[in-house]
């Protein structure tokens, strides 16, 4: 049974589905580096998946428009951003509280709307697989790759986009300036308080893209808390990722990876007991960053709000 | 020590005031979300004063959610010293709870006298081993601990969801075909004490008195004052000789250790079996982050996460009351629980400013007076000390 | 001293707490009227699933009675933290209603407990057949491996890979009864049949279960069931791959009308009408109650929709029939 996993059938089995599952963790896991780059820890990612799920599922099952779904899952996922940033940067609110207020509210509020304004579990037709020419056809790896949905494509398209973002533009030495060293930066005439809001903002449009990439591409449902902890795991797999966007595409393909592998260990009758199985994951994460023995420090204001001296 | 004075008092009671300012301000916002559910939030929010401190009962109840919610705390008040984001106090609670509902299974021949300190014992252990892990992971291997606590959470509960539908099930239901995953009720003689006819066990007044051994531990031992001292600024304080690694550790076994504590005591108080819904919240009920939130709005004293939790628990059981009485879904009083959360910690801004504006004019007055050092620690938690 | 007269002030509001507990509960009012029926149930109550299948129950008794003069019921849903439901359930029994159901298996820890202080008013537990001997305690459970055996049935005649996938949440009570069953039917009516089972560990994660169900296919599915709320997630799976879906709890026909072949309901108001008969002559617990394909509390509806050929159908009815009468054991049950 064992030896079944490595035959070809599984292999892709695992990869395309490692990938799939690995889209909502990379639009909500960027999106929270961009934010932790510039030293504002948001542990609120979950709650605007929630709000942007929703959000993209209605607005996609009012206008039969799914890229208005999408937009208006960023609309909302900005809104909860804008708020957040202005209870961090202007109330210099304790990050990890404020967020796990953030993430109540949209946990409450998603359920709630989803309870009085749609009122049962409905589908939607989401987005379809959307085959590249030539690529698509490729035997095996078009079947891993490319036959997948448009976000899930754009999630990691994503990844080279902010790496370069971050590393080779000016905004991206602005932000990681104003998360090593708000001070030095402020005093070069950087404005703190505008680059962090510029990125809590933009983490809550990726989260709820996430959200959306979720209702309306992956599952084409909404159902109340349908996140189920994936916000708080795209949070952890910044640590993982060590605030680079690569490194953080390595830890939600390794987390997905493991995933899909276990559901697969649980299909061919592995004799491990399901509960032990679904572990797999979490172990696995933890233990391949013990064994990599990180050096890596994290961003010097993380958590700290900038108080500018007068 | 500086003297007690009148505009002490004066201040210390607006700072008191301040979150239940914020925790109205919060309420008026859902009044608006209740309004749009045509509620009366009036009539909704006599309810949940009903439900928290309307009667014996609805006291009790206030007193018991918040139980776990202050010990839980207790344990973030160390680690957060430390500098140490534990947010691992669910997995902690189950592990805590799984270790020490063991003790009461096996010993079914021992008097009560004698199991029930050894299973909140347990109790403590077990969170201290799920605590020590990230522990040691981020002392050794600089595995990040927001990291691998939230990764444990996940561990504990697929572990709790193993044991309780296998090696530890209740027999009575091992025999059924419905096999409810939890375990055999414990003895009579093994369950706290409670305050009869309510729910209100011997564990909150343990909870109370931690909460002085915390303050005791944190303040005036050299333990306590190492956490700090590492938590403030690691680069001195290994420069000062301090066994940087150690109080790493230290912090979060310390911190798992309460919130162990914190799940055998709902098992031998409150539910007097181990039982789940196949969630981790469905045991914990999320005191393993609620727990957070009430020791930061106690500053993280151990002293102040007190009244936080106290507050905090009636917040929770008071909603559940006025989800009953005007039938609002349960998810309005997420949200609500959410609104409160936010604006308190937003309002936590006016309360350092008066804070920083007294300090400058104690300054001002006794110019060159020895300055007490642990007034900044934990100011980027909003914290405050005496 | 700073500090010690904080530890008297902690002190003081304890004390002053607790010396305002002495006031002593209301007593539950006698009242003339509608019968009242309080419900806490774990999950919310459009899950299509497990609260929704009470909920719709519910409804349908009030219907039944007479409308909101005869019966009036109010709900606590999402009470999945036990010790919530335990403060509601004394809550609901301290305001004076007459019937009190705690639908969800763990929450009986906490009846037992409360029950005897409320000698009163009639609670019911589900799913389970305990009582605790207690006598104002009902129990209620579904057999669910029957429709499950029924389901695997018409799965393993229709299935042309000879492929079946199972989506479960965690593998326990009345979710592992129906995987059970499904199987057992299934291997009974084709043994060349491969039922591929997977629990995710979760009632919630729609990801997970939609991945898990992915699985199924690439493992040759043509075929899939799956129980609890997060099933929803699976359901799309199957419309999207055109493998028929079989449906438990409540019926799922809507999501995807295409490849629903048949759903077991749950009608609880089987149960509920004879409790409430009973509470009306004087009994107020100490029985329990089943609901099987035999009373009609478990119903399997097939999709109008879909084609099922003659012979299948045929031997679907023989199954039921067959379960009804004995004939036929789901031989899941110890």
């Amino acid at each position: 049974m064992i030896s079944d996993l490595f035959s070809m059938t599984v292999l892709v089995g695992i990869l395309a589905s490692g990938i799939r599952l690995a889209t909502p963790y990379l639009y909500a896991a960027i999106g929270e580096t961009f934010g932790q780059r510039s030293g504002v820890l948001n542990l609120g990612v979950e709650g605007q998946m929630l709000l942007g799920a929703f959000t993209a599922f209605y607005v996609a099952i009012q206008t039969g428009n799914l890229w208005l779904g999408v937009l208006s899952a960023m609309i909302v996922g900005a809104v909860m951003g804008l708020a957040m940033a202005f209870v961090t940067v202007n109330l210099q609110a304790v990050q990890g509280i404020s967020g796990i207020g953030f993430y109540l509210f949209g946990l409450g509020l998603s359920d709630l709307l989803f309870q009085r304004v749609l009122g049962t579990v409905e589908t939607v037709k989401g987005f379809p697989k959307f085959n590249l020419p030539v690529l698509s056809d490729l035997p095996i790896v078009g079947e891993i790759f490319f036959q997948q949905n448009i976000l899930v494509y754009i999630s990691f398209a994503l990844v080279p986009l902010a790496w370069f973002v971050l590393n080779k533009t000016t905004l991206g030495l602005k932000i990681r300036a104003v998360g090593e060293n708000p001070e030095a930066a402020d005093s070069l005439g950087v404005s703190v308080a505008r680059i962090r809001y510029l990125t809590i903002i933009l983490g809550g449009t990726l989260s709820g893209i996430a959200g959306a990439s979720l209702s309306i591409a992956l599952l084409n449902v909404f159902q109340q808390n349908m996140t189920s902890g994936l916000g708080f795991i795209a949070v952890a797999l910044v640590y993982f990722g060590a605030w680079r966007p690569f490194g953080v595409l390595g830890g939600a393909l390794l987390f997905s990876l493991v995933n899909s592998l276990q559901l697969w260990v649980q299909v061919l009758g592995i004799p491990i007991p399901s509960d032990i199985a679904v572990m797999m994951p979490y172990i696995l994460t933890i233990l391949v960053l013990v064994i990599s023995v990180s050096r890596v420090r994290a961003p010097s204001a993380l958590t700290k709000p900038f108080k500018r001296e007068e | 020590m500086s003297k007690p004075s009148q505009e002490n008092w004066y201040a210390k009671l607006i700072d008191i005031a301040l979150p239940i300012f914020a925790t109205l301000a919060a309420l008026i916002v859902g009044a608006v979300m209740l309004l749009l559910l045509n509620v009366n939030p009036i009539e909704a929010y006599a309810a949940l004063w009903e439900g928290a401190f309307g009667s014996q009962n609805a006291l009790a109840e206030t007193l018991v959610k918040a139980t776990p919610l202050l010990l839980v705390g207790l344990g973030i008040c160390i680690s957060f010293r430390g500098d140490v984001i534990n947010i691992g106090g669910e997995g902690q609670m189950i592990v805590g709870a799984i270790i020490g509902t063991q003790v009461g299974l096996r010993m079914v021949d021992s008097p009560g006298w004698l199991v029930v300190p050894l299973a909140l014992l347990a109790g403590f252990a077990g969170g201290a081993l799920w605590g020590g892990i990230p522990g040691l992971l981020k002392a050794y291997f600089n595995v990040n601990e927001i990291l691998s606590t939230v990764m444990m959470n996940a561990i504990a509960v697929q572990l709790m969801t193993f044991l309780l539908r296998g090696p530890m099930i209740d027999p009575a239901q091992a025999e059924l075909a419905s096999k409810i995953p939890q375990t055999a009720r414990l003895m009579e003689n093994f369950r706290l004490p409670r305050w009869i006819p309510t729910r209100l066990h011997l564990g909150a007044l343990i909870a109370v008195v931690l909460a002085v051994l915390v303050y005791i531990l944190l303040w005036r031992t050299t333990w306590g004052y190492r956490i700090r001292s590492v938590g403030q600024n690691p680069d001195a304080s290994a420069y000062a000789g301090i066994q940087v690694k150690n109080y790493i550790v230290l912090a979060l076994v310390l911190s798992g250790a309460f919130a162990g504590l914190a799940g055998v005591m709902q098992v031998y108080g409150v539910n007097y079996r181990m039982i789940t819904d196949g969630s981790g919240s469905g045991f914990t009920g999320r005191a393993g982050f609620n727990g957070i939130v009430a020791a930061l709005f106690g500053q993280l004293h151990p002293l102040g996460t007190i009244p936080a939790s106290i507050l905090f628990g009636a917040l929770l059981v008071g909603a559940n009351k006025m989800q009953r009485v005007v039938q609002v879904p349960s998810a309005l009083v997420i949200a609500l629980n959410g609104l409160v959360v936010v604006f308190v910690v937003s309002s936590e801004i006016w309360r350092r400013k008066r804070q920083r504006r007294r300090l400058a004019a104690e300054m001002a007055l006794q110019e060159g007076a020895p300055g007490e050092s642990d007034g900044s620690e934990a100011a980027h938690y909003g914290g405050e000390v005496d | 001293m700073k500090k010690l007269r904080w530890i008297l002030i902690v002190l003081l509001v304890v004390g002053l707490l607790l010396s305002a507990c002495q006031a002593q509960p209301a007593a539950p009012e006698e009242e003339e009227g509608p019968f009242q029926i309080a419900v806490v149930m774990p999950s919310s109550i459009n899950d299509l699933a497990f609260s929704q299948s009470m909920y719709d129950a519910l409804l349908r008794v009030q219907e039944e009675m007479g409308g909101e003069e005869a019966m009036t019921f109010d709900y606590s849903d999402g009470m999945f933290v036990v010790d919530d439901a335990a403060a509601a359930i004394r809550d609901y029994a301290a305001e004076g209603y007459d019937l009190v159901i705690a639908h969800g298996s763990q929450y009986g820890s906490s009846l037992q407990e409360i029950a005897p202080d409320f000698p009163e008013t009639s609670f019911v537990w589900g799913t389970t057949v305990d009582t605790f001997g207690i006598d104002n305690i009902f129990a209620y459970e579904a057999a669910s491996d029957e429709g499950g055996y029924v389901n695997g049935v018409i799965a393993a005649s229709l299935t042309e890979s000879d492929v079946l996938g199972v989506v479960g949440p965690i593998e326990t009570g009345d979710a592992k009864l129906y995987v059970d069953g499904f199987v057992a039917g299934a291997e009974a009516t084709n043994p060349d049949v491969q039922v591929n089972v997977n629990y995710i560990g979760s009632f919630s994660d729609v990801a997970l279960a939609s991945e898990a169900a992915n699985t199924h296919v690439a493992a040759g599915a043509d075929a899939m069931t799956g129980t609890a709320q997060m099933v929803v997630g699976a359901i799309g799976v199957a419309e999207e791959n055109d493998a028929m879906w079989f449906g438990t709890q409540s019926s799922q026909t809507e999501l995807a009308p295409d490849v629903v072949v048949a759903n077991q309901i749950y009608r609880w108001e089987v149960v509920l009408n004879e409790i409430i008969d009973l509470i009306g002559e004087g009994t107020l617990g100490g029985q329990s109650f089943t609901i099987n394909l035999e009373n009609g509390g478990e119903v399997i509806e097939f999709n109008p929709e879909y084609d099922l050929p003659e012979d299948v159908k045929d031997l679907a009815d023989d199954t039921i029939q067959g379960i009804i009468d004995g004939t036929i054991s789901t031989d899941v049950s110890e």
